[in-house]
């Protein structure tokens, strides 16, 4: 009957949509968890393009998927050598 | 042309995967197609008993993929209807005891002499679930509206794709039309919005399902039960048909009243 009350005057949140809003943040997390081989494929292609425009530092790029409380954000921590002198064409 | 193969899968345990191989492929029988349903969950077999079939079971999968019998010896024709099979899986075997190609192989002589093929999957994501989907042409995943099996739903869908089988259907089953209305629900809508497939049909929590499955005989003979129209409409819809989604909006205290008023009497009442 509390319950009831609470809900009819809009304090709690009905539970099915509390259903709905933690498979959703769940579901960030689960798709997010991809494969270290799938990574290692994003490492190899940031590179080449990076290295278009800026000579990287190759063992030490770092990319990540990291976890906030209901986002995830790719981190890529790209140790640059030397950049390419301005005005120099572009290398396709 | 051969026939095509549907495997009936979840992740999770428990969501009703057998009970709608078993209606599906009822269903499609007496339609008129020729069925055979593929029980792939070695070590636990249940279809037999949903089926109403468990007697008559002499050989299974497992000698069949091993050579120690005829396919056709191993195939249960169901009791009441002619374009009904049952390939029982092995009960008394470890689940490697046969292999996805092993399985590829099987699925390709079934597609040969059935219409239809429904593979009902194992729970989990290994073994059992990748032989189960091995010689599948198309996917059905099956889910309650709860927070654990659409979960488990999603991950599913991902190792489909990975091993190419594509826009996989989904069933939704054991809906509670009154908890959905109170919001204590997940509705059709949140759980595809949240899986992003396609909604094959949906199947309302029903205790004639209960019934049916204790006496072996899939809800679907039964006409007068909501689960046996559900399961109709998607039968209709896996044939191509164009059936619109049930509504499952639940009956007023009202409308309950007026239909159990005779019908002269609520006629009159209208006018």
């Amino acid at each position: 009957m509390l319950e009831f009350l609470a809900r009819l005057f809009g304090r709690e949140e009905s539970s099915g949509k509390q259903a709905k809003e933690r498979l959703r943040l769940v579901l960030v997390h689960d798709r997010a968890s991809v494969s270290p081989h799938l990574l290692e494929m994003l490492r190899v292609d940031l590179l080449e393009v990076i290295s278009k425009y800026m000579e990287v530092d190759e063992p030490g790029l770092e990319v990540n998927l990291e976890h906030e409380k209901d986002t995830v954000a790719l981190v890529a921590n790209i140790p640059i050598r030397r950049l390419k002198r301005q005005g120099s064409k572009v290398a396709h | 042309m051969p026939g095509r193969v549907l495997v009936i899968t979840s992740g999770k345990g428990g969501v009703g995967k057998t009970t709608t191989t078993a209606n599906l492929g009822t269903g499609l029988a007496i339609a008129g197609q020729k069925v055979c349903l593929v029980d792939a969950d070695i070590g636990l077999r249940n279809l037999d008993v949903v089926m109403g079939l468990e007697n008559r079971i002499v050989y299974d999968l497992v000698e069949v993929v091993e050579g120690n019998c005829k396919l056709r010896n191993a195939l249960i024709k169901h009791k009441r209807n002619d374009n009904l099979f049952l390939l029982p899986a092995a009960q008394t075997r470890e689940k490697d005891a046969v292999s996805p190609e092993q399985m590829k192989g099987l699925c390709e002589q079934l597609a040969a002499e059935f219409d239809f093929v429904l593979v009902d999957s194992p729970a989990g994501i290994e073994h059992g679930f990748r032989n189960a989907i091995a010689g599948a042409d198309e996917a059905i995943i099956v889910t309650t509206p709860e927070v654990s099996a659409v979960r488990d739903a999603d991950r599913i869908i991902g190792m489909l794709e990975a091993h190419e089988l594509f826009s996989p259907k989904l069933i939704i089953n054991r809906l509670r039309p009154e908890m959905v209305k109170r919001g204590d629900m997940m509705d059709v809508q949140d759980v595809i919005e949240i899986l992003a497939i396609d909604l094959l049909g949906v199947v309302p929590d029903d205790q004639a399902v209960i019934v049916a499955t204790n006496r072996g005989e899939p809800v679907v003979f039964d006409e007068k039960s909501l689960s046996a129209a559900a399961y109709r409409n998607i039968v209709g819809r896996i044939l191509g048909e164009d059936i619109p989604q049930m509504d499952f909006e639940p009956e007023s205290m009202l409308e309950k009243l007026r239909r159990l008023v005779p019908l002269r009497f609520s006629r009159r009442k209208a006018n």
